[in-house]
């Protein structure tokens, strides 16, 4: 128990930590650096408390896809130049309270919401398990996954596909002044479209270019 | 204290949410930040769905999550893509610059 108390201190600690610098910090680079190392503690967090197969999957497509597509997109983008400038015009400043303000709020009614429903006691059972019946995280996920879910399951496939079919359109341009190869070009071409037979008079240069 | 109970799960959760919407409120940068705060709201809300699936001993919220995460993927790629398109047409994310629809 004292050990769960204390990994869920650390790893929570190391979240709220660098959930705060993912919004602070100057270069967004780090930010992004952050955000990983956001999630792996989660995910740790996630794994201690017996969804093992969803902390996974958060390392693999946070860490392994999405952090990095944050970083391909920050190093394209070439945004080291424009630093963060904290408060930089009175036109931006004035927001600042009002967002703090409507920040803390939201905060509070979430802590008030939780602590309200702390003192309503025996509304179930906390120390029930999914491990009980001898089935993996993993196993039971599966078993429901594929059968219960089935159509979310490839609704969700169809997200998926759709917003990549969808990144590629958007950012796919045609240039030009690129040389490409044209099969259908190339074995459409005939005889009397790439000999002709000139005649030449004498003494008379041929001009070939049109 | 020492007990570790659903509660702390649910204050984290709390805490890495008002995290995300100060960062999009405070936010004098890029959007990129703006979208890695979404990423961390989507994350609190994932914290909180299975932290009650275990407690609660339901699979569900752990199905949702799932599904959570497929959603937040796409939304990365689709967000990125376009901020991807709006430097190339007109060379700044910066927030105070996109001011095109005269919000």
């Amino acid at each position: 128990m004292i050990a769960h108390a204390i990994f869920f201190y650390v790893f929570s600690v190391i979240a709220v930590v660098s959930a705060i610098m993912v919004t602070v910090s100057k270069n967004t680079v780090h930010s992004v650096f952050f955000l990983i190392l956001d999630f792996i503690s989660i995910s740790c967090l996630f794994i201690m408390i017996g969804a093992e197969f969803l902390g996974m999957i958060m390392l693999i497509v946070y860490v392994g896809a999405v952090a990095v597509l944050f970083l391909f997109v920050v190093m394209m983008l070439n945004v080291a130049q424009q630093k963060n400038q904290w408060f930089v015009s009175k036109d931006s400043s004035r927001h600042i309270p009002i967002g703090l303000l409507i920040s803390v709020i939201i905060f509070f009614e979430l802590i008030i919401v939780i602590g309200g429903w702390k003192y309503k006691p025996d509304l179930f059972n906390s120390a029930k398990s999914l491990l009980e019946n001898g089935v993996s995280n993993t196993h039971s996920l599966g078993q429901v996954l594929y059968t219960d879910y089935i159509h979310v399951f490839q609704i969700s496939g169809m997200i998926l596909l759709i917003a990549m079919i969808g990144a590629i359109v958007l950012t796919f341009r045609q240039r030009e002044g690129v040389k490409k190869q044209s099969y259908l070009k190339q074995i459409s071409r005939e005889r009397t479209e790439g000999v002709e037979v000139l005649e030449v008079a004498s003494n008379k240069g041929v001009k070939i270019d049109d | 204290m020492i007990d570790i109970g659903l509660g702390h799960y649910l204050t984290l959760g709390a805490v890495i949410f008002s995290i995300g919407i100060i960062g999009i409120f405070l936010n004098r940068k890029n959007i990129i930040v703006i979208l890695m705060s979404i990423e961390l709201i989507l994350l609190a809300v994932n914290i909180n769905l299975v932290s009650f699936s275990i407690y609660l001993g339901d699979l569900s919220g752990q199905v949702f999550t799932l599904f959570i995460l497929t959603v937040a993927a796409a939304e990365a790629a689709i967000g990125l893509a376009i901020i991807v398109v709006y430097f190339r047409n007109s060379g700044t994310i910066r927030v105070e610059e996109i001011d095109k629809l005269k919000g």
